[in-house]
């Protein structure tokens, strides 16, 4: 589990430091949880996985990032998590989240989450993935989060090492008052890979800002489809979708579905989405520094993808 | 070093290189000195490979080995290069990513030096990426450092002073004088007879072709004289 935790990114001497807050997960056991002064972390464990409580006290500021591990080492199971965050007010947290199912053949990972962010309060989570190269894995996260009068809730979500599989990624933010959503998606379908992400985002509250942003890069025969959509629903609320999807295969296929819709008359929201091939120039001007052109897309992508 | 022979390239039927032979000594610098129009970057995209522009006919040979058919790696492995006029921005990709690759992962403090030579600050520069974030003048001197890391035999320059503003303008001067003095000659295109000022020879290329080869000051007289008057666009008047 560590051996993958590390071929994901991770640090294992994170998962030894005592000041830090962690949580590793594999398949529906805890083998490790840590809370730390203002950060509690709570689990359950069920048939299928682990329920997860994990709350930050009113203005707590977390020193270090916190550090949750997900993974499935077998090459057949199901891992369910089911995610409660709350951020009190005026709360400061970064989680670090890694997901590894390195030798997955025919693997199911669900997560629902659901999240409130408190007034003043920052969270960022940035989750990434670490699949094996069998591609039989469905990964299934599904967020509902609710960010109070001048909360800020920042997310990436990276699917570029392994294949894929089949990613079904929803995303759903409510924002409030001068509340900020910055939602992030990265993903590399390779193989006969199937990735659908869904970014919503609802900017109810007066001064609201969102940002949902996807980069996904397609080869062989892949598939994605993106629905990037943002609501300004009250004055002054600022919104923006932008989708990237890069094909470099000639049986893959992008989709992009920007919706972007106001209801107020001082809110504004705009999109854009670019679907085409690798730009031929920044291959070419890589290629002029002697890279040969499979290293160039490569370099490209991996940037795209970073 | 670089030798062109009668190039030649038609686009749907029309043709926009005509018999351009020209060739570029080792250590030299080599002014193309044309208006717009004249084929200046259809040049150096024939001598890189690039923009999938393949000649009509003609040759081109360097060091003797020919590279006419080459790909654009082929070409940069034998020790060629080119800085476009408009480089491109690449998400992701910082700036100290670009230079180290160019340089084929040359040491840290070099690539910094070589933000220098063109007027960057390393530290305001090397973890930026080169996206839509940075101008078109700081772009075009990254990518003059870009081509010092890299050290190549000959760095063709499309333009390289398009976009820079007069107080950078003598870094970049002074960053290609540098780029030569450690080795590397330098094709050297545009239409500033300033920038052509730092050239060992000139060349006038009008529509396609080279109409005169001589020293910077004559080329440079010649051109005022003859081809900022002309009436006749992109046709030789001799």
């Amino acid at each position: 589990m560590i051996d993958a935790y590390e071929k994901a990114g991770g640090d294992k001497r994170v998962l030894e430091t005592k000041d830090v807050a962690k949580l590793v997960v594999h398949e529906n056991k805890v083998l490790a949880s840590d809370d730390i002064k203002g950060l509690k972390i709570e689990t359950k464990e069920s048939k299928s996985g682990v329920s997860v409580k994990l709350t930050v006290e009113e203005g707590a500021k977390i020193a270090h990032p916190v550090h949750l591990c997900f993974g499935l080492l077998p090459k057949e199971g199901k891992q369910e998590i089911m995610m409660k965050v709350e951020a009190k007010d005026n709360s400061d947290v970064s989680v670090i989240a890694h997901c590894i199912f390195p030798n997955a053949v025919k693997v199911i990972h669900k997560m629902d989450a659901d999240i409130e962010i408190g007034a003043g309060a920052r969270f960022e989570y940035k989750e990434t993935h670490y699949h094996g190269e069998s591609g039989g894995i469905e990964v299934i996260p599904k967020a509902k989060v609710s960010v109070a009068k001048g909360g800020v809730w920042q997310s990436t979500f990276a699917l570029s090492q392994g294949v894929v599989g089949r990613l079904d990624y929803d995303s759903e933010v409510v924002c409030l008052e001068k509340a900020v959503a910055e939602l992030t998606v990265k993903a590399y379908g390779k193989g006969t890979d199937d990735i659908k992400i869904v970014e919503k985002i609802y900017l109810n509250g007066a001064g609201a800002r969102g940002m949902a942003k996807s980069r996904v890069v397609l080869g062989d025969k892949a598939r994605a489809e993106v629905r990037g959509e943002t609501y300004g629903n009250a004055p002054y609320a600022r919104g923006h979708v932008d989708c990237m999807e890069l094909v470099n295969g000639t049986e893959a296929v992008a989709i992009a579905i920007p919706i972007v819709s106001v209801t107020n008359d001082k809110a504004k929201v705009t999109h854009e989405a670019a679907i085409g091939s690798i730009d031929r120039k920044q291959v070419e001007t890589l290629m002029a520094r002697g890279l040969d052109e499979d290293k160039a897309v490569d370099v490209i992508v991996r940037g795209i993808l970073k | 070093m670089l030798e062109v022979d009668k190039l030649q390239l038609k686009l749907n039927g029309k043709p926009i290189i005509n018999d351009f032979s020209l060739h570029v000594d080792k250590g030299e610098i080599h002014g193309i000195l044309g208006e717009n129009g004249t084929g200046k970057t259809t040049i150096a995209n024939l001598i890189m490979g690039t923009n999938n522009y393949q000649p009509t006919a003609g040759r081109m040979t360097f060091e003797g080995q020919d590279i006419t058919k080459l790909s654009v790696s082929e070409r940069a492995q034998r020790g060629i290069t080119l800085a476009w006029q408009e480089p491109a921005r690449v998400e992701g990709l910082t700036v100290r990513d670009y230079l180290s690759l160019s340089s084929h992962n040359g040491q840290a403090d070099q690539i910094e030096q070589y933000l220098l030579t063109v007027g960057l600050e390393p530290a305001q520069y090397m973890d930026r990426d080169i996206d839509a974030t940075l101008s078109g003048g700081e772009r075009k001197r990254i990518e003059l450092a870009s081509v010092l890391a890299m050290r190549p035999k000959l760095a063709i320059l499309d333009e390289p002073d398009s976009g820079i503003d007069i107080v950078a303008m003598p870094r970049l001067l002074n960053g290609i004088i540098e780029m030569n003095k450690q080795g590397s000659s330098v094709l050297l295109i545009t239409h500033s007879e300033r920038v052509t000022g730092i050239a060992h020879r000139v060349s006038i290329l009008c529509a396609g072709t080279i109409i005169r080869t001589g020293p910077a000051a004559e080329s440079s007289q010649w051109f005022q004289k003859n081809c900022l008057t002309c009436p006749h666009i992109n046709e030789p008047t001799q």
